[in-house]
């Protein structure tokens, strides 16, 4: 009984210190958006939904902002946002952080794919 | 260590969610899930969080609109779905709904507005069509059939809201 406890240990040990890949899990509802950020250099963003639902409702960006309510179908820019679109309705040092605070939301680990996260059931939003 | 995927009892710290990077500066600067969720309407899925109950308990207080001239539109009308189907009726509450929708968030792209018009199919609400653009990614599962089927047909007994009627007597489960 010992030996076999004792490996398996060891071997949990091993993996945790490796830093055994966490499970790419997030907040449910969590959206990566990768389709660009890294291949310019920066991070991939991490777009909580849970922090931005507590703050507005889902019309404000989803009717008044134009997102489309599907991930990878909002196909916009830095320079979109620096100009007051999308994100940039908020994300002006207005009433968020601005644009120039690019890790706040580049905050992602590099690899990770566009789409939706956190234990979603569907393939909803995740959906090209 | 960590139980994979499966059942989630708490939030996770944002440098071990594995989507942000833990040597990245945001972490100790991003709220955390947990300093903002454990304090709202507790759920057992999803956030953990009763998202229209914390609404409509003033719990949270997310803004409506950004400009002055956007007019905010609710509609307090309860619609009866899947009336012949075995399961129990769905009652769809707009009020729910709009308090954080607009009608263009569903009409008419995804339902035409007028009762009795849409042919709904749960294969394709499970596959994020219909209900499941949002159901199932951003607001409540699919897995919480009751919350949705929650109007009992007459002789279809159900002890306690929220629990699913007992199979019937004679073999056929169906859904």
């Amino acid at each position: 009984m010992k030996p076999p406890r004792r490996l398996l240990g060891t071997l949990l040990a091993a993996a945790l210190a490796a830093g055994a890949a966490l499970p790419a899990r997030g907040e449910y509802a969590d959206v990566v958006l990768n389709r660009r950020a890294e291949k310019e250099g920066v991070r991939p963003v991490v777009f909580p939904h849970w922090f931005h639902r507590i703050r507005f409702r889902c019309k404000v960006c989803h009717q008044e902002l134009g997102f489309r309510m599907r991930v990878g179908t909002n196909d916009f820019r830095m320079a979109d946002i620096i100009d007051g679109k999308f994100c940039g309705a908020c994300h002006n040092n207005d009433v968020a952080w601005g644009p120039e605070r690019c890790d706040l939301c580049h905050s992602g680990k590099p690899g990770l794919p566009t789409g939706i996260y956190g234990g979603h059931e569907t393939n909803g939003p995740g959906r090209w | 260590m960590q139980a994979p995927a499966a059942a989630q009892q708490e939030w996770l710290p944002l440098r071990r969610d594995g989507l942000h990077d833990p040597k990245g500066p945001a972490i100790g600067q991003l709220q955390e899930p947990r300093d903002a969720l454990s304090r709202l309407a507790p759920d057992t899925t999803g956030n953990l969080v009763r998202w229209v109950e914390a609404l409509e308990k003033g719990q949270i207080a997310p803004r409506e609109k950004l400009r002055p001239q956007t007019t905010v539109r609710e509609l307090d009308k309860d619609i009866l779905l899947n009336l012949s189907g075995g399961m129990p009726i769905v009652r769809f509450p707009h009020l729910a709904h709009t308090r954080w929708l607009d009608c263009d968030n569903c009409h008419d792209h995804l339902f035409k507005a007028q009762a009795g018009a849409n042919k709904f199919s749960m294969f394709a609400i499970l596959q994020g069509e219909q209900c499941g653009v949002c159901h199932g990614a951003v607001s409540f599962p699919l897995t919480e059939c009751y919350r949705c089927h929650s109007v009992v047909r007459p002789g279809q007994g159900r002890s306690v809201a929220g629990t699913p009627a007992p199979p019937p007597a004679a073999g056929g489960g169906g859904r």
